[in-house]
């Protein structure tokens, strides 16, 4: 069975704007799937129904055998929390927090907070000697390696990830990259967004998006 | 972690800190200071109105003309648990003055300008064993006679003459104008009633209710004497300090309603410069309790905070109100103090209420979108 089963998904918002429609996808476990398409196009529509922040207003989602088509706030919120790791094109830091506590955070909703592992899941994405530097004295690439060892923090059988390399420049865009290319290798599931040839090329696979349809798998 | 969340929330963001912070020790100061003064007035204000005079009249009972200086002594001794001001005893008999026919009150002056004080002498108080006379000035005036003047007084016709000076001219807008007083013994000798008094003005410290207590106590003491109550300056006395302890507390409302709507404000704002953070943290998982929670925890501990430093610039305040108005410093009360305590943290947490259901409703899906 897949990880990942989308059938006929669409999503319309306030019973007007169609964001998605006849949305057919599936990711097998270790898949490194990028969704690509312009902008507006209904990406990240895409991530918020997969990342149970959203549910769909047509089709069926099922995530690692949980069907969660019709789930209530709850209900999202806990798969959220056990299943899903996200990075965020705007990184998302909590600004009091120095960067070991934001991956602590992540336990803390999860389970219990570890420094010690938080450090380790830090020093896995290069940055552990940052690790009591508040987000606003890191840069731009060590605040999203943050981000990913966050998002690996509680072991998420499906990674997330939103224009992960928007706001970086080109070294930092290879760095993250070679995360993830590490990631996968280990066999990580991993979603990219991404409307950068580049990044997509990276991946196993690429779904294009155009207008809320699926264009090419 | 959570404990760190809700420090670190509010210590690394200071000017939003130091503000709040503010807002709730400014509310905390004014309401321990009122409360303070609040419990304070009643008794300073006491104090003060005891410069009006008398509040209690000790009379003979019934065919009796007299009360013995002996009972007088019984009586102070009986209150002794209040605070007395003073008892003049004052013995009232028709002399004649330069001839003139004229009611003379013998009393103890020291007694009787701790009871009165705003007799207004022109001139001093007989001295204690000399042969000296206070005149009212009407009365000087029919006599024609000066501080310093010397005035004979006899008992009667046919009975000894004295020769006393006058020590001062009185004013007090009343009857008392008419007449003349001299030392208590000296009044007593010259008309032979020793040991006797006609009555005795009392003044007590004490509001309303203690009054009433105070009367009964004389009224049991002894079936010789009548206390009673100088109604007039009991009552206004009442009705004066209760106007001003419903002014306290109606400031200390407003006080309370400004503070919890400028928390909530603040609250607010926080709220809203902490969507996506609220967001993010419901996109890793957090429930609508951990959200409350912190918010909570902010609230109260920010109570906390401004509570302890409002209670103690509270006690400052209330203690500089207290010497400047009354002259007189109030103790440090610790129950007040919890209380403002405890009034400060219930405030910020019912002021976070409102800010707290806004921030469980923020959507977790706004951590995807771009600005
Ligand atoms: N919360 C929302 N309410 C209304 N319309 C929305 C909302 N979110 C997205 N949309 C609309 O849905 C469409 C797809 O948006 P989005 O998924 O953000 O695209 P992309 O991430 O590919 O840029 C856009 O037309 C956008 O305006
Ligand atoms: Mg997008």
């Amino acid at each position: 069975m897949s990880l990942l089963e989308l059938k006929d998904v669409s999503m319309e918002y306030n019973g007007k704007v169609k964001a998605l429609e006849h949305i057919n996808l599936s990711v097998e476990r270790g898949d490194w799937v990028a969704i690509m398409g312009p902008s507006g196009s209904g990406k990240t529509t895409l991530m918020n129904i997969i990342g149970c922040m959203d549910t769909a207003t047509g089709g069926s989602v099922v995530l690692d055998g949980v069907d969660i088509t019709n789930a209530g706030r709850p209900e999202l919120m806990r798969i959220r929390r056990d299943k899903i790791g996200m990075v965020f094109q705007q990184f998302h830091l909590i600004p009091y927090l120095t960067a070991v506590e934001n991956v602590m955070v992540a336990q803390y909703y999860h389970s219990m907070p570890d420094r010690e592992e938080a450090i380790a899941a830090l020093a896995r994405v290069g940055v552990a000697e940052r690790a009591d530097h508040l987000p606003s004295q890191l840069s731009g690439g060590e605040q999203q390696r943050v981000c990913i060892a966050r998002a690996l923090i509680n072991y998420p059988v499906l990674i997330l990830a939103d224009e992960p390399t928007g706001n970086l420049d080109e070294a930092n865009q290879n760095l993250v990259m070679q995360i993830f290319r590490e990631l996968h290798e280990e066999g990580h599931t991993i979603l990219t967004v991404t409307h950068s040839p580049e990044v997509g090329a990276a991946a196993e696979r690429c779904v294009v998006i155009e207008h809320g349809h699926m264009k090419a798998q | 972690m959570f404990l760190t969340m809700v420090f670190y929330s509010m210590l690394r963001r200071k000017t939003r800190l130091f503000i709040t912070l503010l807002a709730v020790a400014v509310g905390a100061t004014i309401i321990s200071g009122m409360v303070t003064v609040y419990r304070e007035v009643p008794a300073q204000m006491s104090r003060a109105f005891r410069a009006y005079g008398a509040n209690l009249l000790v009379l003979p009972s019934g065919e009796r003309t007299e009360v013995s200086e002996e009972r007088l002594k019984e009586i102070r001794a009986s209150l002794a648990d209040y605070e007395i001001v003073g008892i003049a005893p004052f013995l009232y008999d028709t002399l004649a003055v330069n001839k003139q026919p004229v009611i003379v009150g013998g009393t103890d002056f020291a007694e009787l300008s701790r009871v009165s004080p705003y007799w207004q002498i022109d001139g001093a108080y007989p001295r204690e064993g000399e042969k000296e006379v206070l005149l009212g000035s009407e009365f000087a005036q029919r006599l024609g006679a000066k501080k310093g003047s010397s005035v004979s007084i006899s008992a009667g016709e046919g009975k000894a003459v004295q020769n006393y000076t006058v020590s001062g001219i009185v004013r007090t807008g009343g009857k008392e104008e008419q007449l003349a007083y001299v030392a208590l013994p000296q009044l007593q000798r010259m008309t032979g009633r020793k040991g006797a008094v006609s009555l005795a003005q009392v003044s007590v410290v004490a509001d309303g209710e203690q009054l009433e207590e105070v009367v009964s106590k004389v009224a049991a003491g002894t079936r010789d004497v009548t206390p009673q109550l100088v109604k007039q300056i009991a009552h206004s006395e009442g009705t004066v300090l209760g106007k001003l302890q419903a002014l306290v507390l109606l400031v200390t409302l407003v006080v309370l309603v400004l503070t919890l709507i400028c928390v909530t404000t603040t609250m607010m704002a926080v709220v809203t410069e902490r969507r996506k953070e609220i967001g993010l943290k419901k996109a890793l998982g957090a429930g609508n309790r951990d959200i409350v929670l912190e918010f909570l925890g902010n609230g109260c501990l920010l109570g906390a905070f401004g509570g302890i430093v409002g209670t103690g610039l509270g006690y400052i305040f209330a203690q500089s109100v207290s010497l400047n108005v009354f002259g007189r410093g109030i103790e440090f009360s610790p129950l007040i103090a919890v209380f403002s305590l405890v009034l400060s943290i219930i405030i910020t947490g019912l002021a976070s209420l409102i800010p707290v259901r806004i921030a469980t409703g923020v959507d977790p899906a706004i951590v995807l979108r771009g600005e």
